[in-house]
């Protein structure tokens, strides 16, 4: 059953892929929503209250500036050979 | 002297393991014995009555070893049903000497969490490193020796200057072994000793290392127990002594950051899960650092919850191990019509870690990040829910999308073996997935544990809002960015290289340098102090014969002469000694008429 569930949304993957976009963008528009309503009594500090889709964003950078900064790290020296403690 | 009847949960599994080895047989009443003595300990943690019990004395010190409120409670439930969902899920292992070290280092935990003083918390600290470096040696392998004495050497260096901490206290305090708030804001040298020994256990960098080293080397099951109880007793252990100890917050942050970096560079899924708790307990130190109210129960709650979707993630790619031989995803990939309801468990836990709504990590993290912004400590708040945007990437995504998904790396042998495992393993995920959806859902259960009255909701539209966005948005840069993202077939070096490559190289240092120094002043004390020696010995040998004992030899020999003449005189003829006498007389005679 679940392989089969899976299985429906690989077979129409660009059905999937357009699905997830619309699932982003609705988010978005909660948010702008949401900033319409004076819903953002919870935010923390002003920018999440004056900048539409601040989470959206703050996550893709963030997620973006892991990746390069661990990748830059890691190409230092740190990764290594598999048998580098074996000698 | 007992104040009360208490049954302490870590006796029952000290005695419940003592009886162990007479089940070595696999069969019903082993499989029987081994649920019943941690569902005891648990149902005995359930109902078990505040206050302070078993308080013995021993000569000047009255050692607590019961003391339940709050703050102990949350930990004891957590860790009592941790220790029934490990077993169940270690149930197939062969043998029973897995579970044995298990129950001892559960017990050790459990320890430490309901101890009242110091002197109690040392021993049973040191009962928790002692016992559970066998589930890294029982893992067989050559390197997992290794890495057991590393770990075993790491912790014993933590216990010594615990230990030291606590001697200096007993000294400074005149002799108090309570163990309860240090007193954070007038700091002296015991307490950064204590604070270290604690947050070594809690793999604070750069005392982190042997945590992925050893989570990532122990048996299938050994790593399920093991991701559960040193950090999280050693959270337990900050919380009660140093909430609000300002340092503990950048300390959790670089933590919670630190463990993310890692986790993109590592192959192996197992270690990539460590590098995660690395960073998932700095949210827990943080917590304990910003020290408000909110903040210790969200430290509690994170940990309680961390608890169960950890254990479920290292549960899940344990089977993946247990079944396949392997857990590094340049060796695995496409395995979900071969392991598709391990997946489902995995992903549970992922989406748990990750704090989806509905999921146990969204009640708990939740509480720690509002906390950082309740205190006006908004770049520790940022760059928490920065790390929470690396915790899906890895663990929700990358641990999935590369075992189950992905490029099928697998040989035709790992593929032939990849299937679902036993059914006790099943059971044990799928009460660890309950447990992380349960949480999520319904959250007075957890709630209504923590030490302190609860009045955060983590379900406003604003906050689902926010976390669906840096999720969603996360998971976007992900699929953009996979290429980069692609199992190398590498290790990535950590402090640990310290004591492993240097060591090497201070070995080389002693067998080289330093024995050819020692040789060389062996040489000149052999040449200048010894041959000297040894020849002006010679001479007093030598004078010593001839000499003393010439003149001393010479001289009885004389008197021995002397006396053998003497002797012949004495012969006890009365006639002769008359004639003597008769000639004696005649010689004074002779005198006296000359004169």
């Amino acid at each position: 059953m679940i392989v089969q569930f899976i299985d429906f949304f690989r077979n129409r993957m660009k059905m999937t892929i357009r699905l997830c976009y619309g699932v982003l963008l609705f988010w978005v528009i909660f948010d702008i929503l949401l900033g319409f309503a004076g819903e953002k009594e919870h935010a923390h500090t002003w920018v999440e209250v004056y900048f539409p889709g601040w989470w959206a964003l703050f996550g893709f950078v963030s997620c973006t500036l892991i990746i390069y900064i661990s990748k830059w790290f890691g190409h230092l020296g740190i990764m290594t050979r598999e048998d580098y403690y074996d000698e | 002297m007992m104040n009360d009847f208490w049954i302490h949960p870590a006796a029952i599994l000290i005695i419940g393991a003592l009886f162990l080895p007479l089940l070595r047989q696999a069969g019903p009443a082993r499989n029987i014995y081994i649920l019943l003595v941690p569902l005891f300990a648990f149902v005995n943690v359930l109902a078990m009555d505040r206050g302070t019990f078993a308080v013995f004395h021993f000569l000047d010190w009255s050692l607590t070893f019961g003391r339940v409120d709050g703050l102990s409670h949350v930990f004891g439930f957590i860790m009592t049903l941790m220790c029934l969902i490990g077993t169940i899920y270690g149930m197939n292992t062969k043998g029973v000497k897995e579970i044995f070290a298990a129950w001892l280092y559960v017990a050790g935990s459990l320890g430490v969490i309901y101890c009242g003083d110091y002197l109690v918390l040392f021993l049973f600290w040191e009962l928790m490193a002692f016992s559970s470096v066998f589930l890294v040696w029982f893992r067989g392998r050559k390197r997992s020796l290794a890495t057991g004495f590393r770990y075993l050497l790491v912790h014993t260096f933590g216990g010594l200057v615990l230990l030291a901490g606590i001697m200096l206290r007993y000294q400074a305090t005149g002799g108090d072994i309570s163990f309860g708030p240090i007193g954070v804001d007038s700091p002296s040298l015991y307490t950064y000793l204590i604070m270290i020994g604690f947050i070594l256990n809690a793999a604070v960098p750069p005392l982190h290392a042997w945590l992925p080293d050893a989570y990532g080397e122990a048996t299938v099951s050994g790593a399920v127990f093991m991701c559960a109880f040193t950090t999280k007793t050693a959270i337990y252990a900050l919380a009660r002594g140093f909430a609000g100890m300002d340092v503990l917050i950048p300390l959790g942050v670089i933590m919670a950051l630190y463990g993310v970096v890692y986790a993109v560079l590592e192959n192996d899924a197992r270690r990539l899960l460590a590098y995660h708790i690395i960073s998932q307990v700095g949210y827990m130190v943080a917590g304990v650092g910003i020290g408000t109210e909110l903040a210790i129960n969200g430290a509690c709650a994170h940990a309680f919850a961390h608890i169960l979707y950890k254990g479920l993630l290292f549960m899940g790619c344990g089977s993946v191990l247990f079944m396949t031989g392997t857990s590094k995803f340049s060796e695995l990939g496409g395995l979900y019509k071969k392991m598709p309801v391990t997946f489902v468990f995995t992903l549970i836990g992922g989406l748990s870690i990750s704090a989806f709504p509905l999921f146990s990590g969204f009640v708990s993290k939740s509480m720690i990040i509002a906390s950082g912004f309740e205190d006006h400590l908004l770049w520790a708040a940022f760059l928490l829910t920065l790390a929470s945007a690396g915790t899906f990437l890895h663990t929700g995504l990358k641990v999935p999308y590369f075992i189950w998904f992905g490029k099928n790396n697998c040989s035709d042998n790992t593929w032939e073996k990849a299937q679902d495992p036993p059914l006790n393993m099943q059971i044990a995920m799928a009460i660890a997935a309950f447990f992380c959806i349960f949480i999520g859902c319904y959250t007075p259960f957890l709630y209504n544990l923590l030490p302190y009255p609860v009045h955060y909701h983590p379900y406003t539209l604003y906050h689902i809002s926010e976390s669906m966005q840096i999720l969603l948005f996360t998971a976007l840069g992900f699929f953009l960015f996979i290429k980069k993202l692609a199992p190398e077939q590498v290790i990535s070096l950590d402090l640990d290289w310290f004591y492993r490559k240097a060591s090497q190289q201070f070995m080389w240092f002693a067998k080289n340098p330093v024995q050819k120094f020692d040789n060389a002043c062996s040489e000149v004390y052999r040449v200048a102090g010894m041959i000297p020696l040894m020849t002006s010995a010679r001479f007093w040998s030598w004078f010593d014969w001839h000499g003393i004992d010439g003149v001393v030899d010479g001289l009885a020999r004389t008197i021995g002469f002397f006396s053998q003449k003497l002797r012949l005189l004495q012969n006890g003829q009365v006639s002769r000694y008359l004639s003597f006498m008769a000639c004696g007389l005649l010689v004074v005679l002779l005198w006296m008429y000359t004169r």
